[in-house]
């Protein structure tokens, strides 16, 4: 009986680290663009290219690799056109606070359209 | 009040306009140009005609190389193949050749009859190595100095013209 419990942890140990290993791997896969395609995610893709990246990926994160440092990997070898998610950078700095902008001009343009004018006695 | 909202919507308008404008100069394919002035990763390379390996920090002794992804599967490798051998007269390049994802003994048969310009010849076998040289497809060529750093990268069959600027680029 203490056997068959024990071989039922180690199982469920094993299957666990794989399904994170593997739930990682999707995650990370989604944020990367397959170059060779079109609009499509590695994951989406089954591309030679994608097919490679999938391999990588996964022998990354059994190296003990964390997301970011996968992404870094890929982003030096690739550029950061690779990632669907740019890093804040120089060049990206419009891409990422243009909408939280435009956003605030809004809000004070709704402002004062809605905002009656006080009626005087 | 009114002026106030005319200014904000003048100011949306601005800004949607300079942003779209900026966007139709940007261009939407992948191109290599962040990674000219990269160094290559210090990898091993599994050597062709042996087990054993290579690793690209021995590059150092040469003055340029030139790394060429190639199989004897693809069209274009044997449309640039002549090209390639243009540059293994060029005293000092060095020519490394990656065999991606073949058969040793097409590779071998398309060497046969096409000449072996290659001062080295390394192989890929599954292509994961060549993910260390930022490769997505072949033929690629990537020509690197002394520091391992990268010069210019040529993704597609290199022409006559790719090969009269790398001339260029090792007389300076």
């Amino acid at each position: 009986m203490k056997s068959i419990i024990k071989a039922l942890i180690l199982f469920l140990l094993i299957f666990s680290e794989s399904y994170g290993d593997e739930n990682l791997s999707n995650e990370i896969l989604k944020n990367l663009r397959c170059l060779v395609c079109q609009g499509q995610t590695v994951h989406d893709s089954n591309s030679d290219f994608a097919l490679t990246i999938k391999s990588v990926v996964k022998d990354k994160i059994k190296e003990g690799n964390n997301e970011r440092e996968i992404y870094t990997f890929l982003s030096e070898k690739y550029g950061d056109w690779i990632l669907l998610n740019p890093p804040l950078k120089k060049n990206s700095f419009l891409l990422w606070f243009l909408p939280y902008l435009l956003f605030f001009l809004g809000i004070i343009f709704l402002f004062f359209l809605i905002k009656k004018p006080k009626i005087r006695p | 009040m009114k002026k106030i909202n005319y200014i904000i919507i003048s100011v949306l308008f601005s800004l949607l306009f300079i942003v779209l404008y900026l966007s139709l100069g940007n261009e939407k394919i992948y191109n290599t140009q962040d990674l000219v002035g990269k160094k290559i990763s210090e990898v091993e390379i599994n050597l062709f005609q042996s087990n054993e390996t290579f690793n690209t920090k021995e590059l150092t002794n040469n003055e340029f190389t030139i790394l060429n992804f190639w199989a004897s599967w693809c069209g274009p490798c044997r449309k640039e193949h002549p090209n390639l051998v243009r540059l293994s007269k060029i005293k000092n390049l060095k020519l490394i050749g990656v065999n991606f994802k073949d058969e040793k003994d097409n590779a071998r048969n398309f060497l046969r009859e096409n000449g072996n310009p290659f001062d080295i010849l390394a192989e890929d076998k599954n292509g994961k190595n060549s993910v260390n040289f930022g490769v997505y497809g072949i033929p690629e060529t990537i020509l690197i100095d002394s520091k391992l750093k990268i010069l210019k990268k040529y993704i597609g069959p290199l022409n006559i013209n790719d090969v009269n600027e790398i001339r260029k680029i090792v007389k300076k």
